[in-house]
């Protein structure tokens, strides 16, 4: 009775039975790619992951030159339980950044950003460029060496663009070198600006998702394809992925707990075999293959405005794809996805052997 | 100065007399023409002036008659090179000093060129075993040119020059290791083979640091003259100056000056001085201790017991960088007791040097807090490795918690899924 009243008390005031309604009538369709609906809510719970963990480590983490690779270094070794924190944070991120690759992946591949999706997809991409802006702020955190020399060469990159570039380094770096001054802004990003934007992002993403429902394949016939309930078979689903991600995690963290490195020193010489974090890799190895001079241009401004122009692409494919469903314009967007992810994998590969 | 140079000093009159018909009328305009003109003879008679345009003498402005003297304004050749106007061919090898010394014992002169060059190496000179020689006759000691080069005299800092710190060690071997030259003077011919072997010409060839002692940093270089037994140490102790300062107030000082055995020499040797390491010190074998002290004296029983020292705390280093590597190497964070690793390395890097007080408290001195950290070290190892299994024991029991829920989960959807397939509660939008 009184579970009742206290229901309808919040019912006249946030409208909870509807929001119950609607969940119970809230459908999944089942086909042969229903496994890659499950990536998106992986995401998102690997998001979460991150802002738990990365809120227990700003109990401890201090932004300075001075004290960051210290404070990590009392996180690790001090702490009770700070070395699983530090390592989840550090492998649900690249986990998250994985499973967010697939995930973009595979909605390209099923056109799931047929009309009336392009928003969704949109708030996607744009969330996939904030989660690799998180991946870099965050690297330069521990202010440890090989993060130091990455983030100069990262920066230094940006900082090649024609016009914007310098004032972009200088953005960045809060200055014209990678300083005290560039972690504390790197900081401010990875905890303040990016958080803000992926939060508001995420709400209009899966507010959409929840408008316009799961896309199904155009092969299949929207009307008479089966499907599953949402709650519970669904959830449940999903919760055995997140709990099985739980698992992955701690194996990981406890097995291959996350290198700290050595102290950044400005003043010594670039260590050999600075790499950026795996996901930049085949960027960075392409930068490397690229003759200095193209004709007339720079080689580097020349790879740097390509892979812009690239990311331009990939924010606008619900707009180039305009009939999904002619089946020449299938193979052209399903060969450039292929290639695109041919030329990620080999680059990377390649990044790593050399 | 070697034959071959002695031989072709005797033949420059020659050369300087050809090349000297021209000589006259183009030092009337300007002796660097004469260079030019001399420049586009051919063969032997070049040489001069092709060297000549790489010296630093040259560099500087000055030419021929800068040296050679004469009176570079008169037409007639023969008035123009007469020894009465100061013309000097060729100098003597006795003449070379004060030849050069012309202008490089002038403090006044030479501040116009370089106010920080010495001015003191003619009469430098003459304090060394080379210009004593010279001064009594001997005419094929080196002087001047037989380091510097004649013509072709270049910077001491440039690295192509026969004085370089790189290029000493050949330059002094073309006399010294000479054994038909060096006959008569009954010294050893093999300095350059040992050196040659040595940590510090490994340092100077190998890893380029021409701050590593070459010849003349130790003997001198004007007033190079082999360091008597009693200057050894001061000599080597001007890089090593710890070890000299130890040894100075040790009880070897009074034998081996008592001994005449030349001191660091004593133990170290001289110009193949090899990288000094543990086994030389002790009553083992490659020990340099036992050359002089047998079983049962008290120097015996003090080597014995350095050594043991500074074996203890070596294996202990050894022993805990062993285990803080295996507990990095299995992902644990150990870079602070590894750091502080580095402190106990220095200790043993100071008892090394302490050895040479030949007093074994003084060793003790400091591998007694060298043992201790890498005890210290020894034991952050043990609890990295320890709090490893910790956590593989914790994933182990967290593992099977989050399986199971897994597990119970999937079966809850299956019951909840057959129980809808039962009930015809499959949903289906078309139906």
């Amino acid at each position: 009775m009184r579970a009742e009243t206290i229901r309808a008390w919040l019912d006249e005031r946030m409208a909870i039975n509807s929001l119950a309604e609607a969940a119970r009538h809230k459908e999944i369709p089942l086909h042969r790619q229903t496994v890659w609906y499950y990536f998106g809510g992986v995401t998102l719970f690997l998001f979460t992951v991150q802002v738990v963990t990365g809120i227990l480590l700003l109990l401890y983490y201090r932004p300075s030159a001075e004290n960051a690779f210290e404070s990590v270094q009392f996180i690790m070794t001090e702490v009770k339980f700070g070395w699983l924190i530090r390592s989840v944070h550090s492998w649900s991120a690249n986990l998250m950044i994985a499973t967010l690759f697939i995930h973009m992946f595979s909605v390209y591949f099923l056109r799931a950003y047929r009309p009336p999706r392009e928003m969704t997809w949109l708030s996607g991409v744009l969330l996939l460029f904030i989660a690799i802006g998180f991946g870099f702020s965050g690297y330069l955190l521990p202010w440890n060496k090989l993060a130091f020399f990455a983030t100069k060469v990262g920066t230094e990159i940006a900082g090649v663009v024609p016009l914007v570039g310098r004032p972009v380094l200088r953005f960045l770096r809060g200055g014209d070198d990678v300083t005290g001054g560039t972690l504390t802004r790197f900081f401010g990003f990875h905890v303040a600006v990016l958080p803000a934007m992926a939060t508001a992002l995420i709400t209009i993403h899966v507010l959409l998702v929840q408008l316009h429902g799961m896309s199904v394949p155009a092969r299949y016939d929207e009307k008479s394809v089966k499907r599953m309930k949402f709650f519970p078979n669904f959830f449940l689903r999903d919760l055995i992925g997140w709990i099985l991600a739980i698992g992955v995690l701690a194996a990981l963290a406890a097995l291959f707990p996350w290198e700290l490195g050595e102290k950044a020193d400005p003043f010594a010489p670039a260590p050999a075999g600075i790499k950026p974090e795996w996901y930049f890799i085949f960027m960075f190895q392409t930068l490397k293959f690229i003759p200095a001079k193209i004709l007339i241009f720079d080689g580097e401004v020349i790879g740097i405005l390509a892979f812009g122009l690239c990311g331009l692409l990939l924010f606008l494919v619900p707009f180039l794809d305009k009939s999904p469903v002619h089946p020449k314009r299938r193979l052209i967007f399903n060969l450039c996805g292929v290639l695109a992810l041919l030329y990620i994998a080999v680059m990377t590969i390649v990044g790593y052997l050399t | 100065m070697n034959q071959q140079e002695n031989e072709s000093y005797k033949r420059q009159p020659s050369l300087i007399s050809k090349a000297g018909l021209l000589l006259p009328r183009a030092v009337k305009r300007c002796c660097s023409l004469a260079l030019i003109s001399m420049a586009g003879l051919e063969g032997r008679l070049s040489a001069p002036v092709s060297q000549m345009n790489d010296s630093i003498h040259h560099q500087r402005g000055l030419s021929c008659n800068d040296c050679h003297g004469g009176d570079p304004t008169l037409e007639d050749e023969r008035a123009s090179m007469d020894p009465r106007k100061g013309y000097i061919a060729r100098p003597q090898p006795a003449q070379v000093p004060a030849f050069c010394g012309k202008c490089h014992s002038d403090a006044y002169l030479m501040k116009k060129f370089n106010p920080a060059l010495r001015v003191d190496q003619e009469q430098e000179y003459f304090t060394s075993m080379h210009g004593r020689l010279l001064q009594s006759g001997d005419q094929r000691v080196a002087t001047c040119i037989s380091c510097h080069g004649s013509h072709n005299i270049r910077s001491v800092s440039d690295a192509l020059s026969s004085v370089y710190a790189t290029n000493v060690a050949e330059t002094c071997a073309k006399c010294h290791a000479n054994a038909d030259y060096m006959r008569g003077y009954q010294i050893p011919t093999d300095q350059y083979a040992n050196y040659k072997t040595s940590v510090h010409a490994r340092a100077l060839y190998e890893r380029q640091d021409v701050s590593a002692p070459t010849c003349n940093d130790c003997h001198g270089n004007h007033g190079a003259t082999p360091p008597g037994v009693a200057s050894v140490a001061n000599v080597c102790g001007q890089c090593h100056a710890r070890q000299s300062e130890l040894f100075q107030s040790s009880p070897h000082k009074a034998v081996f000056d008592e001994r005449q055995i030349g001191e660091c020499i004593g133990c170290h040797s001289n110009h193949g001085i090899k990288q000094p390491g543990d086994q030389m010190l002790g009553v083992g074998s490659g020990a340099v201790c036992i050359n002089c002290h047998k079983q049962g004296d008290t120097g015996y029983a003090v080597a014995a017991a350095m050594r043991s020292k500074i074996d203890d705390l070596s294996a202990s280093i050894d022993r805990s960088n062993g285990i803080l590597n295996r507990a990095e190497r299995a992902g644990m964070e150990v870079s602070r007791p590894k750091f502080d690793m580095r402190e106990a390395i220095d200790e043993l890097t100071h008892a090394r040097v302490l050895i040479h007080t030949s007093s074994t408290a003084e060793v003790e001195k400091v591998t007694g807090p060298g043992l201790d950290i890498a005890k210290k070290g020894y034991q952050a190892g043990v609890a990295a490795l320890v709090e490893r299994s910790y956590r593989r024991k914790g994933l182990a029991v967290s593992l099977f918690f989050i399986l199971f829920l897994a597990a119970l989960i999937y079966l809850k959807v299956r019951e909840i899924e057959s129980r809808e397939a039962g009930g015809g509660l499959s949903s289906n939008e078309a139906a």
